[in-house]
């Protein structure tokens, strides 16, 4: 894909993830929305993988550690290949394999379990470690995380061991948008200056704009020429992305939507912020 | 049918080992028969016994520094990779301060990782009550998937080791840190999901899980002598617990108490309280830590002090049978 098919892709994820909250009627909104071009630059411009046989062992891994956001994730993965788009409509429904936070035993392509904040660091990095060391291969492990999750202690644990043991095979991609339940990250609890604590900690640090798909890419492709370090790639985002009246407001970050707030959102997606005419106008 | 004991099971000089040796030995075994068998653990690797495996197979053996959250963040990552990780600390620490991440990275996503918690007990002694891990057992057979191993001497310990590794899910073996009788030999049966009659008798049930399976047997021996038969039962395999074994035991007794050094709430005791009521409801009496903290003091009088050493385990028994 060139870069305005990855950039119409990431609006196809955004519109897909407003339809999957209105049918969940519950859900969180804003982190998705502003991960929508991470995770469609992670997998249609960055990571190998093969929808049709997802534990291929040569596949780069994939670990979402904030699992609150998975509406992106299952969005951009049935995008990918892994199963129909028309299953998205099952989210947080009895029976479906989207489960409200994200099972590696539901879906295939899904290889962690997550929700309660902070796990996902440290298994990455067993993976990083075993593909690196134990195994010594090729493929990559890449780790999503939120900013709110940096505040708990595990996630540091899990920096000091990648760290220790010289993991280049592993890149750490965090949500920088600023914002988490109950407030601004920066009120909660302050987490700047925040890329010196990475740097701290041992890790190469880039900082990015998270909604440009160009450097995103570029980013992770030059965490691989990173020799002696594990790479965190801090991506500067705006929570609600896409959606004027959610942009910046941390109180999307778990708001059930309205059917009007919805069809409002859908509309200025499908127009692309109003650059183009709606089909319904 | 009884089980195959030491010859002399009373004698004064009867040998005395650390149940968590039997770990260390088990897992040197593991390490030459599955390279699949990985280590870690956090700063403890000497008092784990996990010393020499990380000697013998450095490429295994992974150092993670005082992080138990870690530690099982570790592990299901390995685990996801295909290997069996053994993740080792104090049980007090790991399941204890880890136990979201043993809940949601281990159980939830299936990964085949054994918890290794040494230093449970009251028996840790002098170290005091927070290191005195008294509830591991509780939290450990809450979480679905979960097998909870609890080995009475260092050679079951080796059993269970080796068990677990053979055991395709999450696997908790709780371990001890003072020496206590070796009583068990090589022939003595050990099965995850199956306990053991280790002494016939008629008229009580004993059910215990480690260290108090000797205790039983020394106060079934004592109450032989006052005309009380007790049937000691080893149930070091708590969860899956074999409920077929100690519903034939207490048709015959009548009655049963547990024994454990670990908190009533939630322990051996209440395991075997669940199966009974469901099965065949007796009257039991519980020994174990009276939803107390422990303290510092030698492992003997803190065992003496608490209730769960043979005098205790008596005691139980002539209240039980009087409750028949």
């Amino acid at each position: 894909m060139n870069l305005e098919q990855l950039e119409l892709k990431a609006n196809e994820i955004r519109q897909d993830i407003i339809r999957m909250l209105v049918s969940a009627k519950s859900g969180h909104v804003a982190g998705p929305l502003d991960m929508a071009d991470v995770f469609t630059a992670l997998y249609f411009g960055v990571m190998n993988y093969d929808p049709k046989n997802p534990q291929m062992e040569s596949r780069d891994r994939f670990v979402l550690s904030c699992g609150h956001i998975n509406p992106v994730w299952y969005a951009t993965m049935a995008h990918a290949g892994f199963f129909p788009t028309s299953e998205l409509a099952t989210l947080r429904k009895l029976g479906t394999r989207l489960h409200g936070h994200p099972h590696n035993e539901a879906l295939p392509g899904i290889e962690n379990s997550s929700g309660p904040l902070g796990q996902g660091l440290s298994q990455a990095a067993a993976m990083a470690y075993a593909g690196l060391i134990l195994k010594k291969q090729p493929w990559r492990v890449y780790c999503v995380m939120s900013d709110g999750e940096q505040e708990e202690g595990q996630t540091w644990e899990a920096a000091m061991f990648a760290s220790k043991y010289k993991l280049r095979n592993l890149t750490g991609l965090i949500d920088r948008n600023n914002i988490q339940i109950d407030g601004h990250t920066e009120d909660i609890m302050p987490l700047e200056p925040f890329a010196d604590k990475w740097r701290a900690f041992g890790w190469h640090v880039l900082e990015i704009d998270g909604h440009n798909i160009r450097e995103i890419i570029d980013a992770c492709n030059q965490a691989k020429a990173i020799y002696e370090k594990p790479t965190v790639i801090i991506c500067h985002t705006i929570p609600g992305k896409g959606v004027d009246f959610m942009e910046y407001r941390y109180e999307w970050h778990s708001k059930v939507f309205e059917k009007d707030e919805a069809k409002k959102a859908l509309d200025e997606l499908r127009t692309l912020g109003g650059k183009i005419r709606s089909e319904h106008e | 049918m009884t089980v195959k004991l030491i010859d002399n099971l009373f004698a004064p000089d009867i040998k005395q080992v650390p149940i968590r040796n039997g770990y260390g030995e088990g897992l040197l075994i593991l390490g030459k028969e599955n390279p699949k068998v990985i280590g870690l653990c956090c700063d403890l690797t000497e008092s784990t016994r996990m010393l020499e495996f990380s000697k013998q197979y450095p490429d295994r053996f992974i150092e993670v520094g005082v992080a138990e959250q870690n530690l099982a963040g570790l592990g299901a990552g390995f685990a996801h990779e295909g290997y069996i990780p053994f993740i080792t600390s104090y049980a007090t620490f790991s399941p204890g301060r880890n136990w979201d991440q043993i809940r949601v990275s281990i159980c939830y996503s299936g990964n085949n990782v054994k918890i290794v918690g040494s230093h449970a007990g009251i028996s840790v002694g002098p170290d005091g009550a927070t290191h005195q891990g008294m509830e591991d057992i509780a939290i450990t057979r809450v979480l679905p998937r979960m097998t909870v191993l609890v080995p009475a001497d260092a050679i079951e310990a080796r059993k269970a080791t080796l068990a677990a590794a053979k055991h395709n899910g999450p696997v908790y073996i709780r371990l001890a840190r003072e020496k206590t009788p070796q009583f068990t030999t090589e022939e003595t049966p050990f099965e995850i999901g199956k306990a053991f009659v280790y002494r016939e008798g008629k008229d009580v049930t004993i059910a215990a899980a480690g260290a108090q399976v000797y205790y039983a047997l020394q106060a079934a021996d004592q109450l032989t002598k006052e005309g009380i038969e007790c049937e000691v039962i080893n149930v070091a395999s708590v969860k899956p617990l074999d409920e077929q074994t100690l519903v034939e035991s207490v048709k015959k007794t009548k009655c049963i108490v547990t024994a454990e050094e670990h908190q009533i709430t939630g322990g051996v005791g209440s395991a075997v309280a669940e199966a009974l009521s469901r099965n065949l409801p007796v009257p039991q009496e519980f020994v174990g830590m009276p939803d107390k903290f422990g303290e510092s003091g030698e492992p003997n009088e803190l065992i003496a002090k608490w209730g769960m050493d043979a005098k205790a385990i008596v005691a139980a028994v002539k209240r039980v049978v009087k409750r028949k």
